[in-house]
């Protein structure tokens, strides 16, 4: 009796299915995932997203005026006048003239958006297994949904961190934040010695390029030449070389005099099968339980590693290090760096 | 008053506290634990002498070498895990048959006896006897044997050590699936049985990694599913062949699935690993123990009373209300027609469309308990709904048939055809885990959520997969 259905029909209906299906949950890009990230109220985040901008200015001392900020917050002249009418009524935002100025309520209403959003982030980065190039645009998300009481107890769980995977600090819960002492990468000279504590996260695609590079916060770097269009500095014993523009999206701390790194450290995943190296250390963009687990077996400063054998398709290798032999990916031994020693045989 | 100034004091010292945590830079935890492990390893060179054995040593680096090979580390692989199987496969068939000679064909109808002279009213007997004995019975049979084979071997391939190199060797083509390398073991696992896979996985330390492998441990056929892929495969794929390539043929189509359900695993991992498992932690470690001679009646004890009697006890559990409700659907009539009949009427159109039967349906959702249990099920359900009399044992009483040609003669008589084999085929390769492995999941997932897609994803790749096949084979065959 069903067999009235003509095949042909029947495949087109189930093609259209699976389309439709497809369009509903398609990640990031299909209608369901786009209205999740719909669902939260577009005017609140606009304001938060404000208050957010004008505090990160004050807190670099940079003075704002409606041109910029109508500019920063992609949106026009005349709906940025409005939404600082409206902040203005609800007394978190002072202007004199066309210059704008927090309020403490809406300095303390900043704070907790960036301190739920500095928790998640860090959080993100190292509890879960989401890429590094997605952590800001998830908190920016998150910061208007989760409550400041959800956020400490997070915050709690995961050992209340103080700085966020970017190397910024995180507002304590009581709104404090330590007084801003960095200054960009642009602004050192040549053989002066600093860490990096804050790469920039937007705009994306430099953030993306300097990531590329390898560069992370806490990562020490020495200058060696500064010109009018290129500085050129060591980091990790690696030269790089980045434009002022980009070398202004990353915020620095000078260091007192001491010897800079001037060894090269090589990735394991260099090492050749039989040869030994001394471990030098772990990248920190390998962080959370990844980390943990290469300390737990083994890989530590100081401790001896052999290339023992590759797998049959040759990644992973198995490397015998403090009398066990572990299987490493070779994603992971780019991450571990390595001075090579020579085998006595 | 007095309590509030101390409190008032705290606050102050904590803040102070966490203010000066900022001044002691972003990587303060690293260093700590990276200097404590620096210490603690200069210490050990310092003090620990290794009297090293460097004969055993050397010995175990020539395998190690030898098993991870460009060349050699595949085909011994393949070649050990086959013998495994072969071994399960070959040594199962007496004591099963012996198994069911016992508890199905002398104690059933023992009991029959023993309850038709106690006066027992017929569906009293029935319910207990026929239902939740029998299905219990028939789960033991089938089950107890191989497991009691294959658990062991695996173990001891386990104990040698040679279990974590296969890991190793297949690490990359899991890798690209987003997966862990030990997923090549629990997949391994779920070959002997899916419950036990999913217990595997606990081998896989890293939270996303683990739940791909107990999400996609279904797509490895089960001991359970092996039976009816050959029988129906032998009925349907070689009644089409020519005779003398009938074998060849049916045995290349149940390997076929086998590697389909590999395909299907890979492919499902990751889909997950791309989507909705994607901000899952992830963390690889694999270490690789030193080979030792395996420890024979430890690996025996562990494997037969953890996995073994632990699995069959969780199926026998399930398999005495399921067997009552097979009995109940086949016997209780509705306006003269079971409820079974019922279902299969309201289910065929629908099941018609992904080339399916409603009998079959009936049996998935009825036999949940084992996979084991399908062909008898189906078989009871296509004598009651197509009304033979003279096979079987009685409504509502599961049996299976000695000759592959009465089976065949029944199940064409039900109305099959070779694509409603073949539908079957990637059904019992792609439908639901049985209720022993999902309670298993759940156990180890403690989610909700993920025992529901490790339950429904497979049941709607099934659907679809049947439909377009169905629907093709008709265009094509007009």
């Amino acid at each position: 009796m069903m067999l009235s259905i003509q095949p042909a029909f029947a495949l087109t209906t189930g093609l259209l299915v699976l389309l439709f299906l497809g369009l509903l949950f398609w990640p990031q890009k299909g209608l369901f995932a786009i209205w999740s990230v719909g669902k939260v109220n577009t005017q609140r985040v606009l304001l938060e997203d404000a208050l957010k901008f004008l505090f990160d200015s004050e807190y670099k001392g940079i003075p704002i005026r409606l041109n910029g900020f109508a500019g920063y917050l992609h949106i026009s002249t005349d709906k940025a006048t409005r939404l600082v009418e409206s902040l203005r009524a609800m007394g978190l935002v002072q202007s004199k003239e066309d210059l704008l100025k927090l309020t403490d309520a809406g300095r303390s209403y900043a704070l907790r958006i960036i301190r739920v959003h500095r928790i998640w982030e860090r959080y993100l980065a190292d509890e879960t297994g989401v890429a590094n190039k997605e952590w800001h645009g998830k908190a920016d998300l998150q910061e208007h949904r989760m409550s400041l009481e959800a956020a400490d107890m997070l915050a709690a769980q995961i050992g209340n961190p103080v700085f966020d995977p970017h190397g910024d600090p995180i507002p304590s819960s009581r709104g404090e934040l330590p007084a801003f002492t960095g200054k960009p990468l642009s602004a050192l000279k040549e053989g002066e010695l600093a860490r990096i504590v804050h790469i920039e996260d937007e705009p994306g695609a430099i953030y993306a390029q300097i990531l590329a590079l390898g560069l992370y916060p806490g990562m020490q770097i020495y200058i060696m030449d500064v010109s009018d269009d290129r500085i050129q500095f060591a980091a990790n014993g690696e030269e790089c070389v980045l434009t002022p523009l980009f070398a202004s999206n990353i915020t620095v701390e000078s260091l007192a005099e001491r010897e800079p790194l001037k060894e090269k450290f090589a990735p394991l995943s260099t090492l050749r099968l039989g040869e030994s190296a001394e471990i030098k250390g772990i990248s920190p963009s390998c962080r959370g339980q990844q980390r943990r687990r290469l300390m737990d077996l083994g890989v530590v400063p100081g401790a001896l590693i052999r290339a023992a054998f590759a797998s049959a398709t040759g990644d992973p290798v198995a490397y015998q290090v403090m009398g066990a032999t572990v299987a490493i990916r070779k994603s992971q031994a780019d991450l571990i760096f390595i001075k090579p020693v020579l085998t006595p045989n | 008053m007095e309590d509030n100034k101390e409190k008032v004091g705290s606050d102050a010292i904590l803040s102070l506290a966490n203010n000066l945590r900022w001044d002691l830079g972003v990587n303060l935890h690293d260093t700590v634990i990276e200097s404590i492990y620096e210490d603690a390893s200069r210490i050990a060179r310092k003090a620990v002498n290794k009297e090293g054995d460097p004969a055993t040593y050397s010995l175990e680096q020539r395998i190690d070498q030898l098993v991870t090979s460009r060349w050699l580390g595949f085909p011994l692989m393949f070649l050990l895990l086959a013998l495994v199987f072969w071994l399960t496969v070959a040594g199962a068939n007496v004591p099963s048959g012996l198994l069911a000679d016992l508890l199905v064909d002398t104690f059933h109808p023992m009991l029959k006896n023993a309850a038709s002279s106690l006066g027992a009213p017929w569906w009293l007997s029935g319910v207990l006897i026929d239902g939740a004995y029998l299905s219990m019975a028939w789960v033991i049979s089938v089950m107890l044997p191989p497991m009691a084979i294959f658990f062991p071997l695996f173990t001891l391939l386990e104990d040698l050590g040679y279990l974590p190199r296969v890991a190793f060797n297949m690490d990359s083509l899991f890798r690209k699936a987003g997966a862990h390398g030990k997923q090549a073991l629990t997949l391994s696992m779920g070959f002997g049985c899916n419950a036990a896979g999913v217990i595997a996985a606990r081998v896989i330390d890293s939270p996303r990694e683990r739940l791909i492998a107990i999400i996609t441990n279904n797509f490895s056929l089960c001991n359970g599913r092996w039976p009816t892929q050959i029988l129906i495969a032998s009925i349907f794929i070689g009644g089409a062949a020519p005779s003398y390539l009938a074998g060849v043929i049916s045995a290349g189509a149940v390997v076929g699935i086998a590697v389909l359900g590999i395909g299907f695993s890979l492919a499902v991992s990751w889909g997950l690993s791309q989507t909705v498992l994607k901000g899952e932690a992830s963390a690889f470690s694999l270490e690789l123990p030193p080979y030792r001679p395996p420890r024979i009646w430890q690996a025996l004890y562990t494997s037969l009373i953890d996995r073994t009697v632990f699995v069959l006890w969780r199926a026998v559990v399930f398999a005495i209300p399921a067997g009552i409700v097979i009995w109940v659907v086949a016997n209780i009539e509705i306006n003269s027609l079971s409820l079974a009949g019922h279902f299969i009427h309201w289910a065929n159109p629908f099941a018609l469309i992904f080339g399916l039967n409603g009998v079959i349906l009936l049996a998935y959702i009825i036999a949940i308990p084992a996979n084991e249990i399908v062909i008898p099920t189906v078989l009871m359900l296509t004598v009651v709904s197509a009304g033979m009399s003279g096979v079987g044992e009685g409504t509502g009483v599961m049996f299976e048939l000695e000759s592959v040609q009465d089976t065949a003669g029944i199940l064409q008589a039900g109305g099959w055809t070779l694509l409603t084999g073949i539908n079957l085929m990637l059904f019992s390769l792609l439908h639901n885990p049985c209720s022993t492995t999902i309670y298993t999941i759940y156990k180890e997932t403690k989610s909700l959520k993920w025992t529901a897609v490790a339950t429904f994803l497979p049941i709607v790749l099934g659907f679809a997969v049947c439909f377009f096949v169905t629907q093709f084979w008709r265009l094509l065959a007009g």
